[in-house]
């Protein structure tokens, strides 16, 4: 009996690959098993390569694995780009429609099933997937039943008879890999999982489920890989509480419209990847100087210019830290699980509004798009803080000689009073161009000194819930790893097999990206002989912002990887055995 | 009840003597006070240029954007606070040459704002340059042997667009802009208005006086139907755009937030934004 295993379905796009990955995903979450999946696809509707990876484990994962135990292929093109990650001893299970065939010097197991035919068969040749989910239920030797709640689940309004044919496929495709195999194959079964109940979600699904609970009730976005699932999720939710989303023009008329909402006191998001946030840099900087709240969701995507748009790249950062000409203050954040994608998309809001500025939510492909179970998530650590706003108050008449409120009232914390336009004497003017307390443009330098410092004071006494994630058992340690966004999981799954050859690892994941949290990393860098910093893009970028903010130039070194693809937890520990 | 005294304020404009935007300024308090506004109850959202200006001319919320996006700023202000009369209001370069794909856009979602567009032709704050306005063969810093572009015929534009309120207007017509713009505000559904401002510094060719001896007001024509939109079309493509008056009005169709699907018909803003513990359960669930 194993822990753990990998599989892995593919072919073409368009045909069905992804529901069969979340089928047989959906169903064994239900059974209590932990789940990670990453999706490999093109940007393409149909035709071109595409797979499914999914790792099925009684612990907690978030990671892919390095290598496959079940290889699943509807064309000869899967097993050509796939078996090689296969372990000794795997399984390609192909439809022998297009007569499968391995490299004879690997050491796997081909089974060829007919999926289509059986399909057809039984009516369409769309249910080839459920043959394949049948065929992959006998290698694991787990019962055909397993499947019907969520086959019920997806088909049922098409009718009992489609629900009934679709688990006959099921069955049929586990009937006939015993034929073949002549029963139970070893190294395949799973240890019983524990049963909960657990979310199978992405890292994008949490991030607005955060925004609904949260008090969003309008998003302005365009759609862009990988960001569109926040937007989606909105588009079907937001009704339900009297709020809406439109899909914009543009990305700049996505984050303008989303500033001119919040102006007008109602929690209003967008959220896109690299192309689009580099076209609402202009408006960054307007919610910067106008002290406009804004939340502004960057899913990383390989970049630069269109880039890699469906694959996983973390080099953004700098763009999100300095983007934007002049000056403001600006938060950058960074969950580093679905989890936290969650409570931080709730955090984002209050932030944003406790202290009137823009807040970057950064996250990656990996993160936004990987599909993992969850554990439930805790309402009471939901809470809304709006900061110096109650839309309620009753505001005195001001001494100002045209009545104009003081919505940027030099005040100690930097944090003016501010009001929501309807509200009776609150009447300001608000502008990009600089300006006296009332808002009215002003050019004299002791205003401009006075309010850049009133804007930039604002963030230096910033609460910030757990700003570094830190695993450091070691007083003094060989080696400190350092990530952000979704390479916690593989430098989690590195650790132990690196203290396993006798280095002593201690971890730091940086949450807060912006203002950089140095004193928190401060001692975790002096007290490690090597910084590795793990990220996904060419130039080491968080690298340099520790070096920046932190110094010990010597210690730190690269760990880097840019072709488009999630790091393996064998290239971490390889590439720091290499490095110390 | 406020009168157009209310909406104003101290601030001295900083426009050239005898621009076209004094009057486009005193039409908007005038007409805020004829529809029975406080001046609380407006937000008046302004790109930027000379014309970008006039949100903070005028006593009310304002709100100075960036170049050309005076547009989604609005849509957003009304979207969150369906109470607040919006005026989006900005110059020919703001709202047809870098905004021009929000104006269009604005168009056709048809979310009930006002826009008014100071048109003079030419980029006046950065001292005289060709404005997608300008006529074929105009002369400016940066056309000095004649622009060789076509002007864009944005009332044309509007109809093909969508529009639902199209009006133009001159600055000097204060009674009739007044009641244009108190037209667009009660209208239900986006109200574009645009209206000549000349611009007394830099555009030597479309004065006053060359709009008095063009313009065509729509009152002369007989029988004049402003719910006809072929007849609109007709009318403008006729008269090379140099008509005022309200062009065209679809008196029927709702706007998009009578269309938008569940979208709250109290003021957003003022909706809870607390979701019952029996609610995220439930939408957790949903994930299971």
């Amino acid at each position: 009996m194993i822990d753990q295993l990998s599989w892995k379905v593919g072919g073409q796009q368009g045909e069905g690959i992804d529901s069969t990955g979340e089928i047989f995903a959906m169903a064994l979450n239900r059974l209590g098993y932990y789940l990670y999946s990453y999706r490999h696809f093109s940007s393409r509707i149909k035709g071109g390569h595409t797979n499914n990876k999914i790792r099925v484990s009684t612990s907690e994962t978030r990671s892919i694995s390095d290598d496959l135990d079940i290889l699943i292929a509807f064309d000869q093109e899967t097993i050509d780009v796939n078996v090689h990650e296969l372990r000794d001893g795997g399984v390609v299970i192909g439809d022998s429609k297009f007569n499968p065939t391995v490299p004879e010097d690997l050491n796997v197991r081909l089974y060829a099933v007919p999926f289509t035919e059986i399909a057809s068969e039984l009516g369409t040749s769309l249910m080839k997937n459920m043959v394949a989910i049948g065929a992959t239920s006998a290698v694991l030797g787990l019962p055909v039943e397993s499947y019907l709640e969520v086959v019920e689940e997806i088909f049922s309004r098409k009718g009992a008879k489609v629900v009934e044919k679709n688990m006959e496929a099921i069955q049929k495709g586990a009937d006939h890999f015993n034929e073949l195999s002549g029963g139970q194959i070893d190294g395949f079964q799973l240890n019983k999982a524990d049963g909960k109940k657990r979310m199978f979600m992405i890292g994008n699904d949490a991030i607005a489920l955060g925004f609904v609970a949260g008090g969003v009730r309008f998003m302005a976005a365009y759609p862009i890989t990988p960001a569109s699932e926040i937007m989606e999720y909105l588009i079907k939710k937001l009704p339900e509480f009297g709020g809406t989303v439109i899909q914009t023009e543009d990305e700049i008329a996505a984050c303008t419209m989303a500033i001119g909402a919040n102006y007008a006191g109602v929690r209003t998001i967008t959220s896109s990847a690299g192309p689009g946030l580099s076209l609402m840099m202009e408006a960054l900087g307007l919610s910067g100087m106008t002290e406009v709240p804004l939340v502004v969701v960057d899913t990383q995507r390989g970049g630069p210019s269109t880039g890699l748009p469906t694959k996983q790249e973390q080099s953004d950062l700098m763009a999100m830290i300095y983007g934007t000409h002049g000056e403001i203050p600006k938060v950058v954040m960074a969950p580093s699980t679905v989890e936290e994608a969650f409570y931080d998309a709730v955090e984002a809001l209050n932030i944003a509004e406790e202290y009137q500025c823009p807040v970057i939510l950064l996250t990656d492909l990996q993160l936004s798009l990987g599909k993992q179970s969850v554990e439930p998530l805790d309402f009471s650590r939901v809470e809304i803080r709006r900061g110096k706003l109650d839309p309620n108050q009753v505001l005195p008449e001001t001494d100002d000689k045209d009545g104009y409120f003081k919505r940027y009232e030099v005040t100690e914390d930097g944090i003016s009073p501010r009001v929501i336009p309807g509200m009776k004497n609150g009447i300001h003017h608000v502008t990009g161009v600089e300006h006296d307390e009332t808002g009215k443009p002003s050019e004299v330098a002791a205003n401009r000194q006075k309010q850049m410092d009133k804007r930039l004071r604002k963030l230096q006494n910033l609460k910030f819930n757990v700003p570094v994630v830190k695993q450091a058992p070691h007083n003094e340690a060989d080696i400190l790893l350092v990530g952000f966004n979704s390479t916690r999981g593989v430098i989690e799954e590195a650790i132990p097999r690196l203290e396993a050859e006798g280095l002593k690892v201690n971890h730091a994941h940086i949450r807060l990206i912006h203002p950089f949290p140095s004193d928190e990393i401060r001692p975790l860098i002096e007290s490690a002989k090597n910084v590795i910093v793990v990220e996904n893009n060419a130039t080491g970028q968080l690298a340099s912002i520790l070096k920046m903010n932190v110094g010990q130039h010597e210690k730190i070194k690269n760990l880097l990887k840019y072709d488009g693809n999630p790091f393996l937890p064998s290239e971490v520990v390889m590439k720091c055995k290499e490095l110390v | 009840m406020a009168t157009f005294k209310d909406f104003r304020n101290s601030i001295k404009p900083n426009w050239c003597p005898g621009c076209g935007d004094f009057s486009v300024q005193a039409a908007i308090q005038r007409a805020a006070a004829n529809v029975g506004l406080e001046p609380d109850d407006l937000a008046v959202v302004s790109g930027i240029g000379c014309s970008g200006r006039i949100s903070g001319y005028i006593k009310s919320y304002g709100f100075h954007g960036i170049h050309g996006r005076s547009l989604p700023i609005a849509q957003g202000v009304k979207m969150a606070n369906r109470d607040l009369t919006v005026i989006a209001s900005g110059g020919d370069g703001d709202g047809f040459a870098i905004g021009m794909g929000h104006t269009v856009h604005a168009i056709r979602r048809n979310i009930d704002i006002t826009y008014i567009v100071m048109d003079n032709q030419i980029y006046g704050l950065t001292k005289g340059q060709t404005s997608p306005r300008s006529d074929v063969g105009f002369k400016t810093k940066s056309t000095p042997e004649g622009s060789v572009e076509s002007a864009i015929g944005i009332m044309e534009l509007a109809l093909t667009a969508g529009a639902t309120f199209v009006a133009q207007s001159f600055s000097t017509d204060l009674k009739e802009l007044t009641s244009i713009i108190e037209a667009g505000i009660n209208h239900k559904g986006f109200s574009l208005i645009n209206v000549f401002s000349p611009c007394v510094t830099y555009n030597k060719v479309n004065t006053y006086d060359w709009f008095k001896e063009h313009l065509i007001s729509l009152s002369t024509i007989e029988n004049y139907d402003s719910s006809n939109r072929m007849m609109a079309m007709q009318t403008l493509m006729e008269n090379k755009g140099l008509v005022k008056g309200i062009i065209y009005q679809d008196k029927v169709k709702p706007s998009y937030q009578d269309l938008a699907h569940g979208y709250s018909k109290e003021a957003l803003a003022k909706v809870d934004m607390n979701i019952s513990e029996e609610k995220f359960n439930q939408l957790m669930a949903e994930f299971m």
